[in-house]
């Protein structure tokens, strides 16, 4: 292995991390929002309202992330109506283009994930705060939101790793994030494999660190199921 | 200059693109089914070294589906396509030969996704090894099957019933990640997509279509999945 070229590699694609981790943050944040209105929708008992859920997640699940990528970024600019309207700067961009993407990309996944987080919730708990006199939008609030974002965090923290994962395809449409800038320095060096180990090695150590973020937050958000700390060690046990 | 219609994008007829497309879903079919294919294989050998391999084994079968579950599929092509023409030019060149030589890309795509799908078979057949019942494999024993026999006739058919769901949602994956095999220019369904875009014009209308077919093709293998799932549990007692 060459060292002096491992190095520069490693620094190139380390000054492309940030594109990178925002791209995964901005659309795994406005997803999330999506997702949770998606989740809301199949659980209203609409039924035009469950069924566009449905229809919704179906197709962006179905279809491949690079087609819906391809289809914001060149689709929309056939059509000379879009070129006139406010919207054009943004959808002119490739960064929002990758954003909007991901966003309704992830929303689709996540809201099934939400969805069953929401299910989960007990219905005794809800009962109960009926029974306190909680108004419906405070049930909602301060009982079935917690519960269920505790429930469907470990799914999600999985959402997160492959959005990570899939803001890669941004390279695509010429973004120069990690994937991007490897990719620009295999085509020229032909020296695939040191690239994709240190590549290789900056996408495992984000995943990383998310996975150990999301324990962390797992902790946080359950004292409920931890046994409780002890404060004197209890008689006879050697602990 | 005179715009060809919607029509025209998926006619059969001279200036039609349907035929072209219609040869893209088959190859992406075709990519699909190799690198599932190839997981499949992997995915065997990977569960039988985390379940029964030694130390060493389990650590290299632990090491390479956390790898492989970390960083993006597009690296991996990236490192497929490229790395291989390297090695092949390489080779060429000691047998004397001049200049470069392309790796194909139908090859570096399905070992690609082969490889990566390789890793989620791992975990599936493996979830689904443990889901076998010990009495199943202990009565096998007793029965004085050989190693062999009790594989083929309990632990194989066994496993694969449990993995079928597990297996149907790799599939899913498979064949939305052979889209970025385009990025070989192999002409697959997204490919041939990009080069009617790209000849007529109209991005948008080939996307959609390139789209439609993604979920066509995902439906009608979804079903199919369904009913062997129900078919090969036809023996399980249901409540």
């Amino acid at each position: 292995m060459d060292w002096t070229f491992t190095l520069e590699t490693f620094i190139s694609l380390v000054a492309a991390i940030p594109l990178t981790l925002q791209l995964a943050a901005t659309s795994i944040l406005l997803g999330a929002f999506l997702a949770l209105g998606l989740a809301l929708l199949r659980l209203s008992g609409v039924r035009v309202l469950d069924w566009f859920a449905r229809f919704y997640v179906f197709v962006f699940r179905g279809t491949p992330l690079l087609v819906q990528i391809f289809l914001i970024y060149y689709g929309l600019s056939q059509f000379p109506a879009v070129r006139h309207t406010m919207l054009w700067p943004i959808l002119r961009e490739p960064y929002w283009c990758a954003v909007i993407a991901l966003t309704l990309n992830t929303a689709a996944y996540a809201s099934e994930i939400i969805r069953g987080g929401l299910v989960s919730v007990p219905h005794g708990q809800i009962e109960a705060a009926r029974a306190c006199g909680m108004p419906r939008f405070m049930v909602f609030r301060r009982i079935v939101l917690p519960l269920a974002i505790r429930q469907a965090l470990p799914g999600y923290g999985n959402e997160m790793i492959s959005m990570v994962k899939a803001t890669s395809l941004a390279s695509i449409i010429t973004l120069m994030e990690v994937t991007g800038v490897a990719a620009k320095i295999i085509s020229e060096t032909y020296r695939a494999i040191e690239v994709f180990i240190v590549a290789g090695v900056i996408y495992l150590t984000i995943n990383f660190l998310l996975t150990r973020l999301v324990h962390v937050v797992e902790y946080m958000l359950s004292p409920h199921l931890r046994a409780p700390r002890l404060r004197t060690p209890v008689q006879g046990e050697s602990k | 200059m005179n715009q060809p219609g919607f029509l025209d994008v998926i006619s059969f007829g001279p200036g039609g693109w349907g035929a072209a497309l219609l040869a893209g879903a088959w190859m992406t079919v075709l990519i699909a089914i190799s690198g599932f294919l190839i997981g499949s294989i992997i995915g065997t050998f990977g569960a039988w070294a985390k379940i029964s391999g030694g130390r060493t084994i389990r650590a290299i079968a632990d090491g390479y589906t956390t790898v492989l579950r970390g960083i993006p599929d597009l690296l991996v092509i990236y490192l497929f396509y490229f790395g291989g023409s390297a090695a092949v030019t390489a080779i060429g060149r000691f047998f004397g030969s001049e200049g470069f030589i392309g790796f194909p890309g139908f090859l570096a795509g399905a070992l690609a996704v082969g490889i990566t799908s390789g890793a989620q078979q791992t975990e599936v057949f493996r979830g689904a090894f443990k889901a076998v019942h010990k009495g199943e494999i202990e009565a096998a024993i007793a029965c004085g099957m050989s190693r062999a026999l009790r594989f083929r006739r309990i632990i194989a058919p066994l496993t694969l019933r449990h993995a079928l769901p597990g297996m149907g949602n790799v599939w899913q994956v498979v064949l939305k990640e052979s889209a970025l095999v385009s990025i070989t220019g192999v002409a697959e369904l997204l490919r041939q997509a990009q080069v009617g875009a790209g000849s007529t014009g109209m991005p948008f209308n080939f996307y959609v279509v390139a789209g439609a077919i993604y979920l066509t093709i995902s439906t009608f293998s979804g079903a199919l999945l369904q009913w062997s799932e129900r078919y090969f549990s036809r023996g399980v007692r249901r409540n």
